[in-house]
């Protein structure tokens, strides 16, 4: 397939069944590539909607410095939009994220500010929002908040499965800025209501929770309850589990949050077995697993691939 | 019937700092009832005048409530409760 430019091809990305790990030819689960776009990370489609809109509103100008707390896949793909649409970048990273995302950033041109590990991602959010005012002429396009981010899966996701799957029954995806499941949740309410929208969470270890009170909690200002089925909360041993037979079985290499994800669709897909219903349940691969070779999630037992990832924001 | 409950780091002031305690109850409100009973001041900071807390995530079995049945999910021996404070993601 022929496109202009790089940026003209995010998306697109190929729906691959999974015969062996679809437990029978009624109950199926489809892996949507989106380690196949321009940077390996789904997160390519809402940096160029968000730079796109920012453009249209007139936010960004060339030269512009953009800000964006980002636990790293988003700041890769900003990073590599910016550097082709002349502005600059600077991440506010939690240190507790891999090296290769460090090094990709570097690599595409962005500078990093870091976070304190403890409270993840929540702190990054704190700390940008405190540069932000400390630089008034940045422009924070803040993906936890800004409609373009799920409006990227309403107009591009979710179409793409429904016209590679008109028979499908369930979606799953990762819950983190929740811009996938809120765009594409929002897409099949009006296209097709009958499909069912579930978010697999990644459960991090404790360091991650080391809030000082519950009152410094968050949720993403783009959230919305309504659009979900369910939720489940998938911690590191299930996700490195199934990023391993995912592997294994299929031959598929993805990150560990598509591990967490695989988890709750072979939950679901055991559920319709058992009630005898017919399900075509497709799932996201956020990425691939070259992100994730340092953080020792593919080297060893389970419980060493655990407690390697101990701490670390793996999704 | 006896169910495990895990607790997050900010909440085992109430547990004399243990990661999981025991409680009984065949419903989540008697749950957290049971382990405000056994841990005077935790049911406070889980619940207020209109239920769950905003910024407190509670799942059985990995699901989240509030996707169940919230505080009237029935829950069964050998049930796991995990609560967590939302964070972000991303």
């Amino acid at each position: 397939m022929r496109y202009d430019s790089l940026l003209d091809s995010v998306g697109h990305t190929p729906l691959i069944g999974l015969p062996r790990l679809s437990p029978s030819p009624d109950v199926r689960l489809w892996a949507k590539m989106e380690d196949r776009n321009p940077t390996g990370s789904i997160k390519d489609r809402a940096a160029l909607a968000m730079i796109d809109q920012a453009e249209r509103d007139g936010l960004l100008t060339p030269g512009c410095t953009l800000l964006e707390p980002t636990s790293g896949n988003t700041g890769i793909s900003l990073a590599m939009v910016a550097k082709q649409r002349g502005y600059g970048l600077v991440c506010v990273m939690p240190e507790n994220t891999s090296a290769e995302r460090t090094q990709l950033l570097t690599m595409w041109g962005a500078r990093i500010i870091t976070s304190p590990a403890a409270g993840g991602s929540n702190e990054a959010v704190r700390v940008a929002k405190q540069v932000a005012a400390e630089n008034p002429d940045w422009v924070m396009l803040y993906q936890y908040g800004n409609p373009a981010n799920a409006l990227a899966h309403y107009d591009s996701t979710g179409p793409e499965l429904l016209a590679d799957l008109p028979t499908i029954t369930h979606f799953v995806a990762g819950l983190g800025t929740t811009g996938t499941l809120m765009g594409v949740g929002r897409f099949f309410r009006e296209a097709k209501p009958s499909v069912r929208i579930v978010a697999a969470e990644p459960r991090y270890g404790e360091l991650v929770y080391g809030l000082r009170n519950l009152d410094e909690g968050f949720i993403p200002e783009l959230y919305d309850a309504s659009l979900l089925t369910t939720r489940f909360s998938v911690g590191p041993k299930d996700a490195v589990r199934r990023m391993r037979e995912l592997l294994e079985m299929e031959g598929i290499f993805a990150g560990v949050s598509t591990g967490a994800i695989l988890h709750a669709a072979l939950g679901i897909a055991a559920k319709s077995v058992k009630a005898g219903e017919t399900a075509d349940i497709a799932f996201i691969v956020c990425d691939g697993g070259w992100k994730y070779l340092s953080t020792g999630a593919y080297e060893g037992t389970l419980d060493e691939a655990e407690d390697a990832l101990d701490g670390q924001l793996w999704a | 019937m006896s169910v495990e409950v895990r607790i997050p780091t900010i909440l085992r002031q109430y547990t004399g700092g243990e990661k999981a305690v025991s409680a009984e109850g065949a419903s989540l409100a008697a749950i957290i009832a049971d382990l405000d009973a056994n841990h005077p001041g935790i049911g406070e900071r889980l619940l207020d005048e209109s239920g769950l807390r905003r910024f407190v995530n509670i799942y059985v079995n990995d699901e989240d409530v509030r996707f169940l049945d919230g505080l009237t999910t029935v829950i069964a021996d050998e049930d796991s409760i995990t609560i967590l404070p939302a964070v972000a993601g991303g």
